[in-house]
């Protein structure tokens, strides 16, 4: 396995390295979180990265012809191909080293993707890329939670109920969107067993997330982190809130904070002291209704919602993995675990 | 120059394999850096060949086995971008299951080596060859090319990177190899040694388009109506350098290995002086080649034109091969439902190419051996007849004609 890049953790806030390697030169929206995922992304990986961007918000809404903010080499894929850019780069970069005719060096390999590249047409790709344990590569799935780019619409990672151009709320069905949430990054990580590193994050916690990021990149073999964002437009809100709305997502138990290393869970932040007792969760009602997606919700649309977030959390949270709040009995019914 | 890491070829030598053992050997003299596989008949034969060079240690290069199609093509596509020389491949609908990535590929300038092993598309299922397949890239910036022997399979192969590659160029290859035909049937070839590739073919340099940390380029960012003509003016442009590329590296490819026709993009066999002329690709050559012989030997003026490149399209070439015919009997093994004429792709484009001409032969379409059935000497003559009578009687009955089908 080629070798890994020096990236220590980040031990605090003034420990975080000023370079920007994502600038000026975008044009993404006011209070655009996915912008703050990538900015954040490759300040932690730094210089010696290349980025793969498949098609998204942060394709589109990145880089136009001539003004990129891409301090690092940069290259947009196909919307379904973040797992097959970052095997590719990865590939091409191993052989050519190995066989004397590129210069050995790690450079780190991220990709990214949308909910819509990722959790919906990229998901076989994806699945295949965390099978090749001879590549360090890292694909970061930004989830702003729809189709955001081309019109909101409902992706498979849109909450159940939201409202987006694909699931209008109308006159005789109130919500047109009865799936729930994919369950993404567990996903990944029970589907590949071999795989050291997978993590959620979201941007109102930059500091977790730079360094999740580093450790992601520093595990050896294909590493995966799903984040979630709040994106203004999608989810109808001020975009001043989009930090506060990334936090209460967290506090209300909806969006779980943590890290997969080496098959071993760890919770973090607000995430982890809830499981604790520390703290309370949130009434989901406080998350939703602070954004236009869920404004039709009837009063047992609400209730509907925070059992399924109470489920999660009492019954299971990441199916066929680990058990819900710690003290349990393992989900899977295994003893000797 | 190439790096010499595979010792299977020191010295020139014969050998008895099939059209694809000769493009997995080709990947080897090339020294190829990631190779990406996935399972459909008939081209996968390649695969399996240079997954075995790979297992005994003869062959060094990343092979990845990908989820799909799309996959195998987005990987080297992306390989291709840090400077990997690539290859990858596909048949039927496994092409058009990759068909956004071949298209990028081209857009993004890109000399990914591919091959069609030319399958029938579904529905229904059929594993035998057709055209359609490898011919739906003709709009997009690929070289396509259409091989006739496992011998020409290797040397085009060779080529093929070395075109793709060329900075004047800068644009994917793709080689069509009938199914069967050439995948799976064996023939002598004269594989050439490892020393006689490496002075042939350099190392692909892509110098500042290298994807690199240093050299921190943006690929492909939006365009919109801004730029979008003036980039694709530019793979315009990329298209027309590439004939001239082509016939140098033809020429360097003859002095090298001693072999070759005298021109890259079209074969002439007893077109001089033909009155009716046969023009078809690929494996077709063969039973028309005969059937032209034994024409010949009754005295009858026949020849056959064999479109090797059908991108770039060779025009004027064409032309002057055609010029002098009263007839023209053009054989698709591809279709082009609802086109003009209802007939085959390739009869199209040769219409259209002839179209400026002063004095035009009669042009006709036979549509044969779909999905594999094979083209028989007594279809030919048949086409040369129809041909033949439309000549005597100036009035042509029916432009298209499927030949050998039941009614």
């Amino acid at each position: 396995m080629a070798t890994v890049q020096d990236l220590p953790q980040i031990r605090g806030v003034k420990q975080i390295p000023v370079e920007e390697f994502y600038t000026s030169g975008h044009r993404t929206c006011q209070g655009c979180e996915s912008a703050l995922v990538m900015r954040l992304m490759i300040k932690a990986a730094g210089q010696r990265t290349i980025v793969v961007g498949s098609t998204g918000c942060m394709y589109v809404a990145n880089t136009t012809y001539y003004s990129t903010p891409w301090v690092v080499p940069w290259m947009h894929t196909q919307l379904g191909s973040a797992g097959s850019a970052a095997t590719g780069t990865a590939a091409g970069l191993s052989a050519m080293m190995r066989k004397g005719k590129m210069q050995q060096e790690p450079i780190n390999v991220i990709a990214f993707c949308g909910d819509g590249g990722g959790v919906d047409m990229g998901l076989s790709a994806i699945s295949a890329a965390l099978q090749h344990e001879e590549y360090n590569l890292l694909i970061i799935c930004y989830d702003n939670e729809s189709y955001a780019n081309t019109d909101i619409q409902a992706s498979g990672s849109t909450p159940w109920g939201a409202n987006t151009t694909f699931s209008p709320p109308g006159k005789v069905i109130r919500n047109m969107n009865t799936r729930w949430k994919k369950n993404m990054a567990p996903m990944m990580a029970v589907g590949h067993p071999d795989m050291k590193y997978v993590a959620t994050a979201c941007a109102s916690y930059g500091l977790d997330f730079n360094n999740k990021v580093r450790r992601a990149l520093t595990a050896g073999g294909p590493t995966f982190i799903h984040c979630i964002d709040p994106c203004p437009k999608g989810r109808d809100y001020d975009p001043k809130y989009s930090h506060e709305l990334g936090m209460l997502s967290i506090e209300t138990g909806l969006w779980i904070q943590y890290e997969i290393i080496e098959g071993e869970l760890m919770l973090n932040g607000p995430s982890r002291a809830i499981a604790k007792g520390i703290r309370k969760r949130k009434p989901v009602e406080e998350y939703l209704l602070r954004q236009g997606r869920f404004a039709h919700f009837a009063p047992e649309d609400i209730k509907f919602f925070q059992e399924k977030v109470d489920e999660q959390w009492e019954k299971w949270w990441i199916p066929g993995l680990v058990p819900i709040t710690p003290g349990q009995d393992d989900a899977t019914g295994s003893d000797d675990a | 120059m190439a790096t010499v890491q595979t010792q299977l070829y020191q010295q020139p030598k014969e050998e008895l394999i099939s059209g694809s053992e000769a493009i997995g050997i080709a990947c080897a003299l090339a020294d190829v850096d990631v190779i990406t596989a996935y399972p459909i008949r008939p081209y996968d034969t390649v695969m399996q060949y240079v997954s075995r060079l790979k297992a005994d240690g003869a062959f060094d290069f990343d092979y990845i086995i990908a989820e799909s199609e799309h996959s195998q093509f987005e990987i080297v596509k992306h390989a291709s971008a840090v400077g990997a020389r690539t290859f990858t491949g596909s048949s039927g609908v496994g092409w058009f299951y990759a068909f956004e990535a071949i298209t990028v590929t081209a857009g993004l300038r890109l000399p990914v080596v591919a091959m069609g092993g030319n399958r029938a598309l579904d529905d229904p299922g059929a594993f035998g060859v057709e055209h359609n397949d490898a011919m739906a890239v003709r709009d997009l910036g690929w070289h396509l090319y259409w091989v006739s022997t496992a011998q020409e399979a290797l040397d085009m192969a060779l080529i093929a990177w070395k075109v793709a590659e060329d900075p004047r160029v800068l644009l994917p290859f793709a080689l069509s190899c009938d199914g069967s035909f050439l995948t799976h049937s064996q023939a002598i070839v004269q594989v050439p040694s490892q020393d006689q590739v490496n002075s042939f073919l350099p190392a692909y340099q892509r110098g500042t388009l290298q994807l690199h940390p240093d050299n921190p380029i943006t690929v492909a960012p939006q365009v919109n109506e801004d730029w979008l003509m003036e980039i694709r003016k530019q793979t315009d442009e990329a298209m027309r350098r590439t004939p001239a590329v082509i016939k140098e590296v033809y020429e360097e490819f003859k002095r090298e290995f001693g072999r070759g026709d005298p021109s890259p993009f079209i074969e002439e066999y007893m077109c001089e002086d033909a009155e009716i002329i046969l023009v078809g690709m690929g494996t077709l050559a063969m039973p028309t080649r005969v059937a032209v012989r034994r024409m010949r030997e009754a005295g009858k003026k026949v020849g056959f034109l064999r479109v090797k490149f059908f991108r770039p399209f060779a025009t004027e070439e064409i032309q002057q091969a055609l010029k002098g015919a009263k007839g023209v009997a053009v054989i698709d093994r591809d279709y082009s439902y609802g086109s003009p004429s209802y007939g085959g792709v390739l009869f199209q484009e040769l219409r259209s190419a002839m179209y400026p001409m002063e004095e035009r032969p009669v042009m006709l379409n036979f549509i044969a051996g779909l999905g594999g059935r094979e083209v028989m000497v007594r279809d030919i003559d048949e086409m040369v007849e129809t041909t033949q009578k439309a000549l005597d009687t100036g009035k042509i009955d029916q432009e298209t004609t499927w030949v050998a089908v039941r009614e």
